[in-house]
């Protein structure tokens, strides 16, 4: 037995590496992520976690509406244990359909408002974990080359100078276009909110899929001004293109973006733990270091010199328990459907 | 008993008796590790004792006659099949899975896992008794290759295409609110939305379906043309620079998705370079045209029109030269030759080119998206049904089976275009033509056709790349190597060579899986195709059909259904790579197909009785005689699966996970962001990668040789010297 064929010592050792992998992997404790920011945020917290905690995270990064979709299709054996990130609505769903768990954080006293109201509307099963405002990004060029003025208020939006120069995302399709709808209609009455989105459509464009869409193509000037999230505005700027921001005069609806609990995910241990940390101040300022600029949750935390600030920007007190019902939401959106979204 | 017959049996008994019956151990009860007949003998599982039943079956009646032999394999693939598929669905990780059992047969605490190796191996080795069995009873002629490969193609696509496909299809009739199922099913599937016509009387959005279906019309067309002549110039002419223009024409298919959308918007979109040409040079004002059908048609055309190369070039190819040379003989010029003769023998490849492009463009997703503006088409409907702020899996639901109507309805059109006539001019018989040149005036129309496409693709791609190369696309051009060092960063450290870019994860990932799936893909198809040309038996049209399903429903639903159909026992496999290798197999598995049949459509079937009377088995015809011949359509079949396996994203958008995450999935998140530098690098990468492996593919598999000459020797030695 002097020689040892190359194969055999080949073999040996991959068995024994994977006995260590295997015995490795029962000792650290693990999480499986479901993300829906962006990509970079994303492996940033995962990372951070793992940094703080010793625990080995498993990240999928996917839209809000699909990881939604996801969970559902899951329900059964679910394989995830934390969903964390993306617009508030379908968090709200998924606790009002019991796809997530109920948990009440101790460090639920240090967040703001309106992230605590969001846990209270679903039965703790949901927390806010940042918040963005809707708002307007206007390409400066466009409107340069093309002598407009500003828009500074959502009445602006439907002045005639800018037939074909707005974009907003379908409510259909896009969590943040409902977000506009429903905001229209709290601030303006549900009549004349679709009167005034049947002048606006003259103006429109293009209704994109994605919520985001119209920031891009903003930045890269095909067209003239998008109705989006503030911070995707900002993210166009920070990556040097010709945008600002501006929030609307009359006031604007805004996201509380969430994290949940999956009920019955594999480690419901370190999946608390997750939360916890989330909700620290430290987990919450990574978003400013990877070019995220919403507004953090925890009130200890530093809000990002570029974030556009919400004291400046007027809010409506918006009604997320009522406007992210599914009952309400059916019946704006298929009114949409009828009186705007079939027309030419 | 014959020994293959053994040879199914044993293995049963292997899986059922010495193999771990189930997959990863929930618990510490030591039943999830132990084979069957442990399990139910000593273990919690006494469920799978009943299996001992169909495994016993055949032994008892060993002694009894060929025919009663025979029976007794049929009858235990049937009562295995039936048993394993009905108890593995019945009873899952929480006791019942369906509720009348529970007040049926009272509730229970017990559970079990997803099928492992044992259970795998028994189930394959019932399908081939049953399959064994009834080929000794004298079926297909008592050819058990040929019941064999019928019974591992319909078994597996039973299971992975049409048991999760109807579980999303179901879904239409789910009850609206107080509505009964019937009423719900029949408003979700006569919706205005769906149907109205009003853009033709009044100023309103007519219905989606014939927005889809003006769109596949279109794409099929002009991608079927578009195929054809750059086929013809490939093969029947001796136009210069046919191995750049070959590789021109795979371009786009190599393309991850939503970089030639991003291209052609960089280009003609509002702000885009030759928009802004124009209107500084000719004062034309730039508008936002691309955004519709406009700019949907174009980037179908420059991804589709490399399928409909790949599988009319076989066909070219394989028209036989004496056909067209016996026309010669009898005086015909070329246009009359090309008209009455090459013509009509091109008609399968048009047919399934067509086809192909037409299920494509319905089926695909990433384009409208991108340059869609307000034309809706099915594909993106269904998408934001399941995922969108509506989250309407009913409505979903209808909208595929409108969708999948839609490629019923082609399907229909091409047999009947193509009818009963035969194209095939492969036979046995010797012969030394050389394929006639195209007519003159043909030849122009195709160059005219294909040179200026060509160039279009080149610049698209110069662009692309040039975007790799760029700090940020469009805005600051100045060269940089940031994205390529982000991606594919290596570091050298204390600890030897670190892999410290963020792409090599998925990048690794994706080729394994893609390597894997390929050649699955490419036999799985091609066997298919031998049957659906080559044998009859009842219910063909029906499994012709079953076997496209898969592609003409969009990634995204196939992705649901794989996770609503494979997250429970009996077979568990969400989040591995498995569940990615199956999904490649059977959405890509119909282009194999289509290859195929168009292909062996051109082979003679005396090719294949010559064999036969020689001596040859059906398995030895296929190997020695068949696949020979169609070299073409197998590295076409290779060459798309491998491809697709890498650049597909929607069906893959639900399947990934952290361990198995794609490339694609890494694309789409940072177009997402914006950051179309790195995805662009990425994709630069891919498209290197993949066009080695296209090389090495073609290399590999050979050209097929129809007469003494290859083709291009034929076009040059008309050319006088």
């Amino acid at each position: 037995m002097k020689k040892i064929s190359g194969k055999l010592r080949l073999f040996a050792s991959t068995a024994a590496l994977a006995v260590t992998m295997s015995s490795g992997a029962a000792m650290a404790e693990s999480l499986v992520l479901y993300c829906s920011v962006g990509e970079e945020w994303c492996s940033a917290m995962a990372n951070g976690f793992s940094r703080a905690t010793g625990v080995d995270v498993a990240m999928t990064r996917k839209s809000s509406g699909e990881t939604y979709a996801q969970l559902k299709a899951e329900a059964s054996n679910p394989k995830g244990d934390v969903w964390w990130g993306g617009t508030g609505d379908p968090h709200l769903q998924a606790a009002e359909e019991g796809l997530t768990e109920e948990y009440i954080s101790p460090m639920l006293e240090k967040l703001q408002p309106w992230a605590v109201s969001q846990a209270t509307s679903s039965g703790n099963r949901t927390v806010g974990i940042y918040a963005g405002a809707l708002g307007f990004t206007y390409n400066t060029e466009v409107l340069e080359d093309k002598g407009l003025p500003v828009p500074k208020c959502w009445a602006d939006l439907i002045k005639p100078e800018y037939k074909g120069e707005i974009q907003i995302a379908n409510p259909n399709s896009s969590g943040t276009a409902y977000t506009a709808l429903a905001s229209l209609v709290q601030l303006l009455g549900e009549d004349a909110a679709f009167d005034y989105q049947k002048q606006l459509h003259n103006n429109i464009n293009q209704y994109t899929k994605s919520g985001s869409a119209p920031a891009k193509a903003a930045a890269r000037g095909e067209t003239g001004i998008g109705i989006n999230f503030m911070h995707d505005g900002v993210q166009q700027r920070v990556g040097g293109f010709p945008v600002k921001v501006i929030a609307p005069c009359e006031g604007t609806g805004y996201e509380i973006g969430s994290m949940s609990i999956i009920k019955g995910g594999p480690n419901p241990e370190a999946a608390r733990k997750w939360y916890d940390w989330a909700l620290t101040a430290e987990a919450q300022e990574i978003g400013a270091s990877v070019k995220s600029f919403q507004v953090p949750s925890n009130a200890g935390a530093k809000v990002p010199p570029e974030a556009p600030s919400l004291d400046t920007v007027k809010l409506i007190d918006y009604d997320f328990k009522e406007y992210g019902s599914s009952a309400t939401r059916q019946r704006l959106l298929s009114r949409w459907d009828d009186e705007i979204g079939s027309l030419n | 008993m014959r020994r293959s017959q053994w040879f199914w049996l044993a293995a049963g008994w292997i899986g059922f008796a010495l193999l771990p019956w189930y997959d990863t151990p929930l618990s510490d009860d030591r039943t999830w590790s132990l084979p069957a007949l442990f399990a139910g003998l000593f273990g919690s599982a006494p469920w799978l004792l009943p299996l001992l039943v169909p495994l016993l079956l055949p032994i008892v009646y060993l002694t009894k006659d060929v025919h009663a032999r025979a029976t007794s394999l049929t009858a235990a693939g049937i009562i295995g099949i039936a048993y394993m598929i009905l108890q593995g669905f019945a009873f899952g990780l929480n006791g019942w899975s369906w509720t009348f059992l529970e007040s049926l047969l009272g509730s229970t605490d017990g559970f079990q896992n997803g099928f492992g190796y044992g259970a795998n191996v028994t189930l394959f080795s019932f399908l081939f008794m049953l399959t064994e069995g009834l080929a000794a009873r004298g079926w297909m002629k008592g050819d058990r290759f040929v019941t064999g490969a019928i019974g591992l193609v319909i078994g597996t696509i039973l299971f992975f295409v049409f048991l999760p496909v109807s579980t999303i299809l179901t879904n239409a009739a789910i009850p609206d609110g107080e509505q009964s199922a019937l009423v719900s099913f029949f408003h979700r599937m006569t919706d205005q939305d769906i149907w109205s016509l009003s853009c033709i009387s009044e100023n309103r959005r007519c219905g989606v379906f014939w927005n889809s279906l003006r769109l596949g019309v279109l794409t099929g067309a002009i991608t079927t043309l578009l195929g054809l002549a750059f086929a013809l110039v490939a093969t029947r002419t001796n136009f210069p620079f046919k191995r750049g223009l070959r590789l021109l024409t795979v371009l786009p298919i190599i393309t991850p998705p939503f970089v030639i959308s991003l291209a052609i918007i960089l280009l003609f979109g509002r702000n885009g370079t030759v928009t802004n040409f124009f209107a500084d040079a000719f004062d034309v004002a730039p508008s936002r045209w691309i955004y519709g059908l406009p700019g949907i048609l174009i980037t179908q055309a420059l991804a589709f029109t490399p399928i409909a190369f790949l599988v009319l070039i076989g066909v070219v190819q394989g028209i036989a030269p004496s056909m067209e040379e016996a026309s010669h003989t009898l005086r015909a010029n070329r246009w009359q030759t090309f008209k009455y003769v090459t013509w009509p023998l091109l008609r399968p490849g048009l047919a399934n080119a067509f086809l192909i492009g037409f299920i494509e463009s319905l089926a695909d997703f990433g384009n409208p998206l991108v340059l869609g503006g307000n034309y809706d088409v099915l594909s993106t409907k269904i998408f934001f049904a399941v995922v969108g702020s509506q989250n309407d899996p009913g409505r979903a639901g209808a909208l595929a089976i409108v969708l999948l109507m839609l490629c019923v309805g082609a399907f229909y059109v091409q047999r009947r275009w193509l009818g009963k006539k035969s194209y095939q001019t492969l036979t046995g018989k010797g012969d030394s033509g050389r394929p006639s040149e195209l007519p003159r005036g043909l030849k122009y129309v195709c160059y005219a056709t294909a040179i200026p496409w060509a160039i279009f693709t080149l610049i698209l791609y110069t662009m692309i790349m040039f975007g790799g190369f760029v700090k940020n696309w469009g805005r600051d051009n100045s060269f940089s190597l940031d994205h390529f060092a982000a991606n594919f960063g290596l570091e050298w450290t204390d600890f030897g060579l670190l892999w410290s870019g963020r792409a090599w994860d998925s990048l690794f990932t994706t080729l394994e899986i893609a390597a894997i799936s390929a050649p699955l893909t490419a036999g799985m198809g091609l066997l298919t195709a031998y049957l659906l040309v080559r044998q009859r038996f009842a219910g063909q049209a029906g499994f012709e059909f079953i076997t496209m399903l898969s592609f003409a429903i969009p990634g995204t639903v196939i992705g649901v259904s794989y996770i609503l159909a494979f997250n429970t026992p009996p077979l568990e496999i969400t989040g591995t790579g498995i569940i990615l290798v199956l999904c490649f197999i059977y959405r890509n598995m119909p282009v194999s197909i289509r290859a195929g049949v168009a292909a062996m459509s051109q082979i003679d079937k005396s090719l294949d009785e010559c064999a036969m009377t020689l001596g040859a088995t059906s398995a030895q015809t296929v190997r020695r005689v068949v696949l020979p011949l169609l070299r073409p359509a197998i590295v076409a079949a290779l060459v798309y699966s491998f491809v697709r396996a890498i650049t597909s994203v929607s069906a893959v958008i639900f399947l990934v996970s952290a361990r198995y995450d794609l490339a694609t999935s890494y694309i789409v998140g940072r177009v997402e962001n914006g950051e179309y530098g790195l995805a662009i690098a990425y994709s630069a990468t891919l498209i290197v990668i993949m066009a080695a492996a296209i090389t090495l593919i073609q290399f590999a598999v050979g050209e097929r040789k129809v007469s003494r000459r290859t083709s291009s020797d034929a076009v040059k030695q008309e050319v006088p010297a």
